[in-house]
Formats: structure tokens, C-alpha cells, sequence
């Protein structure tokens, strides 16, 4: 017997990549580049929750929010990157424990 | 409904301004040394684009299928944006000037942020709330970095572009879950698909999602870890337009996400608004007491601000919101005048300082200057009859009206210990031992938005000059709340 995909399914699904990606930032001490990509599966749990829920509601709308998200996750990644090679031009490191200069 | 074609009239204002960014940018790749005339034309646009939006009247109006909206509330505010970040874009020219750094990219950015910054606080759907917030935030992560060369600025950049990424991310989670559980994104027909009904547990999880993700962008606490290091570590003039702008910016939008779409769950919201806004006071108070850096304390006094801004919210009548108007009006010109003051703190040989104690002895040596220092400072703490006791007067008695008396007694405690650090800095002025070397710099532009700011922070009391904010203040907050 086929198990039936309902939304649930979906919502599970988003939620756990959601609680991955907040994870990812927060207890991640040796890269900012994977602090990047725990923002990018923010930003895809969100799509799959929007995508999910249009095609159960049968309403667009939510597909046209996710892709409004994935072009702005376009722009922002290419924005963090670019603040990251200035960083790392100046102080020769990437390493999140690093990022202390200013504290208080 | 939805029109065939948008009435584009209604966002003359925004359409004008984005237009006038592309217009930026030709004349500054094709023009040699363009930087002055970029920055006169920005300021420019500015001015025509406020015309635009005094023009748009203040009758409640929608357009791009209910997606956008104008009316007297967004009216009053986008005027306050749009003046923050004209006086930055000038500040920033007189800053850059002096610093030899002629990059014509600072106005554009400052210009793409405004625009964001008017979409937030015209949104009216899910949709153009996020644009909105995204559109700023870019512009806003990238000038937050925008001394390439120093490790600080960089710095400040990277915290700033993470921490705000996390909550964009937090707050789209949010608008997903709303989305989902109430079966639109629209803030109109939300808060028709709630009125009366009990909502479902998943909305109002959305809701605090959203809340979160706001709480970050007006850097209430919890949510404010990056403020701190993001103005302490940006330049100077990028600090000024951060306190104040986006600020502004974000409260409307807060203020319209919870009154539209979710006035229905006001007992709901009201917890963490009240949670937000007593934590933010505290904190605004307490961690500023120890600050040497000057940008640094006023990142603490701006978390404190928010907090007595959010009050506003918290009463949930028309006089709440009107004092929450006045507050960020008040709060815009003071900011303005004090950071003034702040880029003015030069030495002959290292340039710009930042430390308090560069300030000692400054009623000595340039009394006019710690004169004006000091006005500011004993507005931003609220001594009456300055400006600044006004602002936290017509949102301490909404509260107490409503019978908040307790959330009234912490206000006003935090405002007192607010008053230490803030005089403590008149009492290096006048009563420390001068330093040398040390020369405010002086320059037309500088010198005309500080007096004119301390004018106004000092004449507030004057009836004839504040009826006009009142009384805009009043017809704004009806608008906000008719619909």
C-alpha cells in the first residue's frame, strides 16, 4: 500500500530543514560560508511551506511569493559574498570565532 | 477587486525615486568626479519626491491589487523618511569630504534604501512587506560595509548582513505559516478572515515568527545583539542614517502589521509587545552606563528609545499610535542633531574620535559646541521642557490611561537611569580638565542642521510649533485605525 503525501508531510519537511538552518548559524563556530548556506535553507523550508500550501489551497499566490524569495535569495547571496571577500581581504581569516573586534 | 492597470498615482513618490536612483547611477559612471553633483541631485529628488507624497492628499487609497496603500499614516511617515535620510545623504557629504573618500555609490545606496523604506511603510500584503524590508536591508548591508578597507566596517557588515539574513529568514517563515493557516497574504482580507472567529494555533505561531523578524529590523530585545557592534563599527554618518531611517521605517510597518491584519489579536500580540518594549527600556538603560564609545552609547540609547516608542503600541488606541508618531518625530530630530554633533568630534592629527573622554573640558574651550551637545543630550534623556520629555509624555499617558500603571512605573524608572549616562557626558564636558588637541570641525551644512535641530528641540514647547506635528500626528493615527 502507497503511503498518502498530505501537507503535513510537506510542513515536517520544512520544518525540520527551518530548525536546520537556525541551528547552522548558532552552533556553527568555524566557517561564515556555512552560515550562508544555513540561510539559504531558511529560505527554502520557507518555499517548500509556500509551494505546499498553494497546491493544497489551489491558490497562486504562494507561487508567486516563492518567486519573489528565490530571486531576493539570489541578491542577498551574492551581497553576503561580497561583504565576505572584502572581510576576508582584511583580515586574512573566515572563521566565526574570529569575529570579535568589537565587543561590549 | 483587482484593476486591469494599477493607478500608478497613488506611488508616484516611490516610482519617482527609483527612477531617479537609475538616473544616479548614469550620471555617476559617466561623469568624472561626479560625487558632489550626485549627492545635490539625490537630495534633490528627495525634496520632489516628499512634494509627490504631500500631494498624494490623505484619504485612505489601494492599488497593485491592495498591495500598496496610502493614507494619512503613511503619509506622515514616509515625510519623516524622507527627511532622515535627505539630512543623511547631505551629513554624509560633509563627513566624506573631510575623510577624502568621493565613491558617488553612497547617495545611490542611500537613495535604493529610501525607496525600501517607502515600500515597508506603504505595504499592505505579505508580499510588499518583504520586498520592502529586502529592498532596504540590501542596501542597508552594503553600506554598512562601505569603508572597504577597515576591518571594523567589514566587520560590521558581515554581523549586520548574517543577523538580518536570519530575520528575513524568521520572518518568512512567519509569512508562510500565515499564509498557509489563514489562506491569504493580503492584510486587508487577513484581517477579514479573522474578524470575529477564534484563530487557528498555526496563525499565531506565523505571527510571532513575524513579530521576531520585525523585532530585529527596530532591534528591540531580544533581538537586538547587533546593533551595538554594527554602530559602533560602521562609519559615522552610516550610523546616523541607521538610528533614525530604517527605524522610522520598520515601526510603521510594525505598527500597520498589527493593527490591520491582527487588531483582531490583540491579546495575543499585546504580551510580546509589552515583553519587548520593558526589556528594551532596561536594557537601554542599564548596558549604556559602562560605554566609552560614543556611537556605541548611542546604539544602547536608540534600544531604549524603541522601547518607550513600542508603548505607543501597547495602549492600542489612537493616542498611542499618535504618540508613537510624535515619539519617532522627536526622536528623528534629536538623533539628527546629536549625530551631528558626534561627526563634528575631530582631532588636528588622528581625525575623527569617538571616545567620551575626547569631550572633557569642552565648556572651556569650545563652549558653543558643548552647548549644543548638552541640549541634545538632556532632551535625549527627557528633561522638560525640551523635546524629548514631550515624546515620552504622549506615550507614558496613553498607557496610563488604559490602566497600564506598572508598565507607566517601569517607563519612567528607566527613563531616570536613562539620565545618568546621558548628563554624565554634560559633566566631562563642564567639569573635566580640557584635553588638547582637540578641533570640532566646522563646516556650513554641519553647522545649519545642528542649530536648527537644537532650535526645535528647544522651541517644542512653543504651542505654534508643535500644533503642526500634533495635529498631523492626530489625523494619522485616524487613518491607521479607520480601516
Amino acid at each position: 500500500m502507497m503511503l498518502e503525501i498530505g501537507i503535513e508531510h510537506y510542513l515536517t519537511v520544512a520544518a525540520m530543514l527551518f530548525t536546520l538552518g537556525v541551528f547552522g548559524i548558532f552552533l556553527n563556530r568555524k566557517n561564515v560560508i556555512i552560515i550562508l548556506l544555513s540561510v539559504e535553507l531558511i529560505l527554502l523550508s520557507v518555499n517548500i511551506n509556500l509551494v505546499a500550501f498553494s497546491s493544497f489551497m489551489g491558490d497562486m499566490v504562494g507561487q508567486v511569493f516563492t518567486m519573489l524569495i528565490l530571486t531576493v535569495a539570489a541578491a542577498e547571496a551574492s551581497i553576503g559574498l561580497a561583504i565576505l571577500v572584502v572581510y576576508f581581504r582584511n583580515r586574512g581569516t573566515i572563521a566565526v570565532e574570529d569575529i570579535h573586534l568589537m565587543k561590549g | 477587486m483587482t484593476e486591469l492597470f494599477p493607478n500608478l498615482a497613488i506611488a508616484y513618490g516611490e516610482i519617482f525615486l527609483a527612477l531617479g536612483a537609475m538616473v544616479l547611477l548614469m550620471v555617476g559612471v559617466f561623469k568624472k568626479d561626479s560625487v558632489n553633483m550626485v549627492s545635490w541631485l539625490a537630495v534633490g529628488f528627495m525634496v520632489i519626491t516628499l512634494f509627490l507624497v504631500l500631494g498624494n492628499g490623505g484619504e485612505q487609497r489601494f492599488t497593485f491589487s491592495n498591495m500598496f496603500v496610502a493614507d494619512g499614516f503613511t503619509q506622515f511617515m514616509k515625510i519623516l523618511v524622507l527627511v532622515a535620510s535627505g539630512l543623511a545623504v547631505i551629513m554624509s557629504r560633509e563627513f566624506f569630504k573631510l575623510e577624502g573618500d568621493n565613491r558617488f555609490e553612497f547617495p545611490v545606496l542611500l537613495v535604493l534604501a529610501t525607496i525600501g523604506m517607502m515600500v515597508m511603510v506603504s505595504a499592505n500584503d505579505l508580499m510588499s512587506l518583504y520586498m520592502g524590508i529586502e529592498l532596504q536591508s540590501l542596501a542597508l548591508y552594503v553600506l554598512a560595509a562601505f569603508k572597504r578597507d577597515s576591518e571594523r566596517s567589514t566587520e560590521a557588515g558581515l554581523k549586520y548582513f548574517v543577523l538580518g539574513a536570519l530575520s528575513s529568514g524568521i520572518l518568512l517563515y512567519g509569512c508562510s505559516l500565515i499564509y498557509g493557516f489563514v489562506g491569504s497574504t493580503n492584510f486587508t482580507s487577513i484581517a477579514t478572515a479573522l474578524y470575529g472567529g477564534e484563530a487557528s494555533i498555526g496563525a499565531i505561531i506565523g505571527l510571532v515568527f513575524v513579530l521576531s523578524g520585525l523585532a530585529f529590523k527596530i532591534s528591540a530585545v531580544p533581538f537586538h545583539m547587533w546593533t551595538p557592534d554594527v554602530y559602533e563599527g560602521s562609519q559615522t554618518p552610516v550610523t546616523a542614517f541607521f538610528a533614525v531611517a530604517p527605524k522610522v521605517a520598520a515601526l510603521a510597518l510594525l505598527a500597520r502589521t498589527l493593527y490591520v491584519p491582527f487588531g483582531e489579536l490583540s491579546s495575543s500580540w499585546a504580551q510580546v509587545v509589552i515583553f519587548m518594549s520593558v526589556a528594551s527600556m532596561l536594557l537601554g538603560s542599564f548596558a549604556a552606563i559602562m560605554q566609552t564609545n560614543i556611537k556605541r552609547l548611542m546604539a544602547y540609547s536608540s534600544i531604549g528609545h524603541v522601547g518607550f516608542a513600542l508603548l505607543g503600541l501597547i495602549a492600542g488606541t489612537t493616542d498611542g499610535l499618535k504618540g508613537l508618531m510624535i515619539y519617532m518625530a522627536i526622536y528623528l530630530v534629536m538623533n539628527v542633531g546629536m549625530f551631528v554633533c558626534i561627526m563634528s568630534m575631530r582631532r588636528k592629527e588622528e581625525g575623527m574620535v569617538e571616545d567620551i573622554g575626547e569631550l572633557s573640558g569642552l565648556g572651556q574651550t569650545h563652549p558653543m559646541f558643548a552647548a549644543f551637545i548638552s541640549i541634545f543630550m538632556f532632551s535625549l534623556a527627557g528633561v522638560p521642557p525640551l523635546a524629548g520629555f514631550f515624546a515620552k509624555w504622549y506615550v507614558i499617558i496613553p498607557i496610563v490611561t488604559q490602566g497600564h500603571f506598572v508598565l507607566a512605573t517601569i517607563a519612567v524608572l528607566a527613563s531616570v537611569v536613562g539620565a545618568y549616562y546621558y548628563i554624565r557626558i554634560v559633566k566631562v564636558m563642564y567639569f573635566d580638565d580640557p584635553v588638547e588637541g582637540f578641533v570640532p570641525q566646522k563646516s556650513y551644512a554641519m553647522k545649519i542642521i545642528m542649530t536648527l535641530s537644537a532650535i526645535l528641540v528647544l522651541a517644542f514647547i512653543i504651542p505654534q510649533i508643535s500644533r503642526p506635528v500634533l495635529d498631523g500626528a492626530a489625523n494619522a493615527a485616524q487613518g491607521l485605525v479607520q480601516n
